[in-house]
C-alpha cells in the first residue's frame, strides 16, 4: 500500500489551464475586449484602480478581464504590477478647486456659485431592471446643460471663509507625507497616513464603518458640504528644470463633510473636517472614507473613543482586502502538521478522562 | 520617626482652564490609611491617579520611599520601574472589579499573574498561593478554576483584592472599593479590608464619597472640595468636630440621610 | 502587452537592500520582530509572501534553494513558490535537505540536522506571540520592550488549570537568548528543540505584518514552560509505515471510510532517502522483497 504524495506540479499546471478556459467563457459568444470594460464597466474601472492605488485605466480594465470580474482579485493584479514600478517622483498637490466639474452637489447650501450639477447619478433612478438593455441599441445624445464658465468654488472654503470651519493645517514641505507603501505602518497614525490608508481601503469595509458611525457607533453629525468629481491636472516639479511640468489629468472624485463643531472657552466654536477622495467616478467611497477620516479624529477633539470607526488600530489593520482576502483564504492551504498536533493532544486528553473515570471506554 | 512612606508635595493638574486638583501636599506613614473625601468632581479621584502614577501632574512632586531603603521622585523613575513598583509594592483596587481582573482567565490565575510577572515559575506554588489567597479572602477554594463572570460582585471585588496583595504590597490605592455594592456585601467586604489592612499592615490611599466608609477605615480624613484640600485630620475629629463649612455640611447630610 | 523584465529573484535590488537591513538588525537582537516595509508580491498574502521576500532578498546565483510546506516538498504552495524562485531567479533548486543552501519552510523543520551554511527561512503568518492575549500593537511593543512576559505564562497557567497540562501544541512560544519571548511560526511544538542550539542561521518574514525576526545560529532558544511541568515533545506511539522512521513527525493518513489510517513521515526527502538506504516500514514490507 502506498499513498501518492506527487503530483502537485501537474495538478497546479492543469488548475491553471481549467481557469483560462472558464475566464474565456462560451467560445461562441465574441470575447470581451479591454475597451469594453473600460468603455462599459467604467465603474469597476474606478473601484479597481482606486484600491489597486494605480491610475491606469486599460490595465484595471485588463485586470478585471484576467479576474473574470472578481474585483478583489483585479486589485491584487494591479497592485502586484504597481510595486515593481519605479519611482520617478510624488506630484505636486493637485487643485481640486481648479476641478473640470461634470459632477457637483452639495447638500448644505441650496444653491451657490456655479450652482448643482447632477451630472451622470444613479441617485433619482428609479431601480426598475430595463430589459430594453437585453438588445442592443444606441442611446440618444444626453442634452446637458453649458458648461459654466464661472467659478466654481468649493464648499469647505466657502465655509471657511467666513472662519466657520475649522482651519487645514499649512503645509510644512520639512516633514515629509506619510507613504504605506514605503514604510510600515506605526502607531499612533498621523492623519496624512491614515488617508492613504482609507484611500486604498475596502470600499465595503469603509462602507460599514462609515454607517456604523450614522448609527451611533461614533456619531460625528456629518452634513455633505461638497461632493465634486471631474477632471484635475497632474503635475511633477522636475528639480532640473525648476519648474513644473504637467503630465495629464485625471479624473477624481472628493467628499468633504462638514461635521458637528469643536470649541472652547478661549477657541471660537468651528465646524470640523471629514475628507474623501477617490480615482475615477467613487462616490460611495469617498463619503465612506471621508465619515471614517472624522471618526479617526476623535482624540483630535477630545471625543471619547468607543465605536469601531474611532479606532485607529483597528481600522488601519484590517481595511485592505488584498491583505484580509489574503489571510481569509490562506485556511485553504495544507494545515495538516498542525491539525495532527491537535488530534494527538485531543485524543490523548480523551483517553487521560477515560482512565481516570470508573466506567472505561474501550480504545480505538 | 521613621521616613513617611509616600509625600505629595504641591501637587497640580489642570484639565485646559479647568483645576483637576491644586497644591495637594501631605504624606502617608507605614501601615496608614488615609481617606480622601468629598462630593463627585472635587478632585479626589485626579488626586489618586496622581499619586498613583497613573497621570502626570503639571506641578508638585510625589516621593515614595523604595524597598531597598532609597526615596524617589516617581517622576524620575523609567516606565519599567514603575510599572515594575505598581505590580509589586502597591496595589490598586477599582470600583468597578472587571477593570482589575482578567474576566477570562480563572481565579488562581488572576492571583497568580503577579507571581508569575515577577518570574515565578512553579506552577504548584502558584496554585497554592493562589488557594491562600483565595481562602484569606473567604472564597471557597473550590472556585479556584472558575472565571470571574460566574462570580457575584461581592466576590469579584475580593478576588480583586486577593490579586492585589500577593506580592505583599505596602502601598494599596483604593477607588470607591464599595462602591455599587449591595448594603449587606459592603459590610461584609468592609470587615474583610479592615482585618486585612490591620493584619498585613498595609498603608492605604483611599477614595470614597461615603463618610460611613471613611470613618470605619482610615486613620486620617482629607476633605476636599474644587480641586483644593480644605480640611485634614485624624478620623474621628474630623467627623465629630467638623472645622471647615463644607465638612460640616458634608456630615450633617449623612447624618441626615 | 509584453511581460515587463523582473529583477533577479523578483525584487529590486533597493528593495532588497532595505530587507536585507532588517535582517541585519534582526541577527543582531535575536527574536526581536524588526518592522520592515513589506512590498505587494504577487502571491496572496498569508500565503508565505513574508518568506518570498526574504528568500528573494538573499538568494545569490549559486544558492541551491528548497521550498517545504508542512514537511513536504510536492504540496501544493511549496511547489508554486519553488516555480516562482524557478522563474525569477533561475536559481537550481533541490529537494534533498543537506544540498540546499537555502531552504524556505511553512509549519515545518526538516528532520535532518541542519549545518552552518545552510539558511532556514520560515514563512510566518502572525508573528507577535502575544497577540492573542493583547490585541493591541501599542501594547504589545511595549510590554516586549519591558520584558513583561508573565501574561505569557498566564495563558500556559489555564492551559494546566483546565487540561492538567500545557495544551499548546503549534506556535509554542519561546525564549530566544533569554531575552525575547518569539513566536517560532505555526511549527508543531515537536520541532521546537531543533531551533535551539541550531546550527544554521534561522530567517522568519512576516508579509503582511510587515516583520522580520531571526535566531542567529547556536543561539539558546528555551520553550516557556513551568518547573514542575516542563516542556514536552509531542511523540508518536509507532515508526512511520513507509520508511520505519522512529521519532520523526508523522502525518495522519485516512485510508478509507471505515477508519483505517496510517501514518508517514511529513518529511518527505527524509522519508524518501531513508527508503532507499533500505529502511522498510510495517506497511511498506512486501515491496522490499
Amino acid at each position: 500500500m502506498y499513498v501518492a504524495v506527487k503530483g502537485g506540479e501537474r495538478a497546479i499546471a492543469a488548475a491553471h489551464g481549467l481557469l483560462a478556459e472558464k475566464r474565456r467563457g462560451d467560445t461562441e459568444v465574441p470575447e470581451l475586449a479591454v475597451e469594453q470594460i473600460d468603455g462599459q464597466l467604467s465603474l469597476a474601472v474606478d473601484r479597481v484602480m482606486s484600491e489597486g492605488s494605480l491610475y491606469d485605466r486599460r490595465l484595471a480594465a485588463l485586470a478585471i478581464k484576467q479576474a473574470r470580474g472578481d474585483l478583489i482579485e483585479a486589485i491584487f493584479l494591479l497592485r502586484a504590477f504597481r510595486t515593481t514600478l519605479p519611482r520617478f517622483g510624488a506630484s505636486g498637490p493637485l487643485d481640486t478647486g481648479a476641478m473640470r466639474v461634470r459632477r457637483r452637489i452639495s447638500a448644505t447650501y441650496k444653491d451657490l456659485p456655479g450652482g448643482q450639477v447632477l451630472g451622470p447619478t444613479f441617485d433619482y433612478t428609479h431601480r426598475l431592471l430595463d430589459f430594453t438593455l437585453e438588445a442592443e441599441g444606441d442611446v440618444p445624445p444626453a442634452r446637458t446643460a453649458p458648461v459654466s464658465e464661472g467659478m466654481m468654488p468649493r464648499v469647505a472654503d466657502i465655509i471657511g471663509g467666513d472662519d466657520l470651519i475649522e482651519r487645514n493645517p499649512p503645509e510644512n514641505p520639512s516633514r515629509p507625507i506619510a507613504d504605506l507603501t514605503r514604510e510600515p505602518i506605526a502607531f499612533p497614525a498621523d492623519r496624512d497616513l491614515r488617508l492613504q490608508n482609507l484611500a486604498r481601503g475596502d470600499e465595503g469595509f469603509l462602507l460599514a464603518l462609515g454607517y456604523s458611525t450614522q448609527r451611533g457607533y461614533g456619531r460625528t453629525h456629518p452634513f455633505v458640504g461638497e461632493i465634486r468629481m471631474g477632471e484635475v491636472d497632474v503635475e511633477l516639479f522636475v528639480e532640473e528644470l525648476g519648474f513644473a511640468v504637467p503630465l495629464g489629468e485625471i479624473t477624481l472624485t472628493e467628499c468633504q463633510m462638514v461635521n458637528q463643531f469643536a470649541g472652547s472657552k478661549t477657541e471660537p466654536a468651528r465646524f470640523t473636517r471629514g475628507y474623501g477622495l477617490s480615482f475615477g467616478h467613487c462616490e460611495r467611497r469617498a463619503m465612506s472614507m471621508s465619515l471614517v477620516d472624522r471618526s479617526l479624529r476623535a482624540d483630535e477633539f477630545g471625543e471619547e473613543r468607543k465605536g469601531p470607526a474611532q479606532d485607529e488600530e483597528f481600522v488601519l489593520s484590517h481595511s485592505d482586502n488584498v491583505q484580509a482576502t489574503g489571510f481569509v483564504e490562506h485556511l485553504k492551504l495544507p494545515h495538516y502538521v498542525d491539525f495532527q498536533a491537535e488530534l494527538a493532544l485531543l485524543r490523548q486528553m480523551r483517553q487521560d478522562l477515560a482512565q481516570s473515570t470508573p466506567a472505561q471506554e474501550a480504545a480505538e | 520617626m521613621s521616613t513617611p512612606l509616600l509625600q505629595a508635595e504641591d501637587l497640580s493638574r489642570f484639565y485646559g482652564g479647568r483645576i483637576g486638583c491644586r497644591d495637594v501636599s501631605f504624606s502617608l506613614d507605614v501601615g496608614e490609611v488615609l481617606a480622601i473625601v468629598g462630593e463627585s468632581g472635587s478632585g479626589k479621584t485626579t488626586l489618586l491617579n496622581l499619586l498613583s502614577g497613573r497621570l502626570a501632574p503639571d506641578a508638585g512632586h510625589v516621593r515614595y520611599a523604595m524597598r531597598d531603603g532609597t526615596t524617589r521622585d516617581l517622576l524620575t523613575l523609567t516606565e519599567a520601574e514603575r510599572r515594575h513598583l505598581a505590580r509589586t509594592d502597591w496595589g490598586f483596587v477599582h470600583q468597578d472589579a472587571r477593570e482589575g481582573l482578567r474576566m477570562n482567565v480563572s481565579a488562581g490565575g488572576n492571583i497568580g499573574e503577579r507571581l508569575m510577572g515577577i518570574g515565578d515559575r512553579h506552577y504548584g506554588n502558584i496554585r497554592e498561593a493562589a488557594r491562600g489567597w483565595l481562602s484569606r479572602v473567604e472564597i471557597d477554594e473550590g472556585r479556584l478554576d472558575d472565571k470571574p463572570t460566574a462570580f457575584s460582585g461581592g466576590m469579584r471585588q475580593r478576588l480583586q483584592i486577593a490579586r492585589n496583595l500577593v506580592t505583599a504590597p505596602r502601598l494599596v490605592f483604593m477607588d470607591e472599593p464599595t462602591g455599587g455594592l449591595d448594603v449587606s456585601v459592603q459590610a461584609r467586604l468592609l470587615d474583610l479590608i479592615r482585618s486585612l489592612v490591620a493584619d498585613l499592615g498595609l498603608a492605604v490611599v483611599l477614595v470614597t464619597h461615603d463618610l460611613a466608609v471613611a470613618r470605619l477605615l482610615s486613620h486620617r480624613i482629607m476633605v476636599m472640595k474644587a480641586g483644593e484640600v480644605i480640611e485634614t485630620g485624624l478620623t474621628d475629629r474630623v467627623l465629630d468636630d467638623p472645622q471647615a463649612p463644607y465638612t460640616q455640611l458634608l456630615v450633617s447630610s449623612v447624618l441626615a440621610a | 502587452m509584453t511581460a515587463p523584465a523582473y529583477n533577479f529573484a523578483y525584487l529590486d535590488e533597493q528593495t532588497k537592500r532595505m530587507i536585507r537591513r532588517a535582517i541585519l538588525k534582526a541577527i543582531a537582537v535575536p527574536g526581536y520582530q524588526v518592522p520592515f516595509a513589506s512590498r505587494e508580491m504577487p502571491m496572496p498574502y498569508g500565503w508565505g509572501t513574508g518568506g518570498v521576500q526574504v528568500t528573494a532578498s538573499i538568494l545569490g546565483q549559486k544558492d541551491v534553494l528548497k521550498v517545504i510546506d508542512q514537511g513536504a516538498d510536492d504540496t501544493t504552495n511549496a511547489v508554486s513558490i519553488r516555480q516562482f524562485f524557478e522563474k525569477t531567479a533561475g536559481v537550481e533548486t533541490t529537494t534533498e535537505t543537506l544540498a540546499a543552501t537555502v531552504i524556505q519552510t511553512r509549519h515545518r523543520i526538516p528532520e535532518t540536522t541542519l549545518q552552518g551554511h545552510q539558511v532556514l527561512v520560515y514563512q510566518v503568518p502572525i508573528p507577535e506571540p502575544l497577540r492573542f492575549l493583547e490585541p493591541r500593537e501599542t501594547e504589545t511593543r511595549k510590554m516586549h520592550a519591558l520584558a513583561e512576559y508573565g501574561l505569557m505564562h498566564v495563558k500556559l497557567y489555564e492551559d494546566i488549570a483546565r487540561h492538567g497540562h500545557i495544551a499548546t501544541t503549534y506556535a509554542y512560544p519561546v525564549l530566544v537568548a533569554g531575552r525575547y519571548v518569539m513566536d517560532p511560526s505555526p511549527t508543531p511544538k515537536f520541532d521546537n528543540p531543533k531551533m535551539d542550539d541550531c546550527a544554521a542561521l534561522q530567517l522568519f518574514g512576516a508579509g503582511r505584518e510587515k516583520r522580520i525576526y531571526a535566531i542567529p545560529p547556536h543561539t539558546k532558544v528555551v520553550s516557556l514552560d513551568f518547573e514542575d511541568h516542563p516542556f514536552e515533545v509531542t511523540r508518536f506511539d509507532r515508526p512511520c509505515a513507509l520508511c520505519g522512521a522512529q521519532g520523526s513527525y508523522l502525518d495522519e493518513v485516512v485510508m478509507d471510510d471505515r477508519g483505517a489510517r496510517m501514518f508517514v513521515c511529513s518529511d518527505t526527502d527524509f522519508c524518501e532517502s531513508r527508503q532507499e538506504n533500505g529502511h522498510r516500514g510495517p506497511l511498506n514490507q512486501e515491496a522490499a522483497e
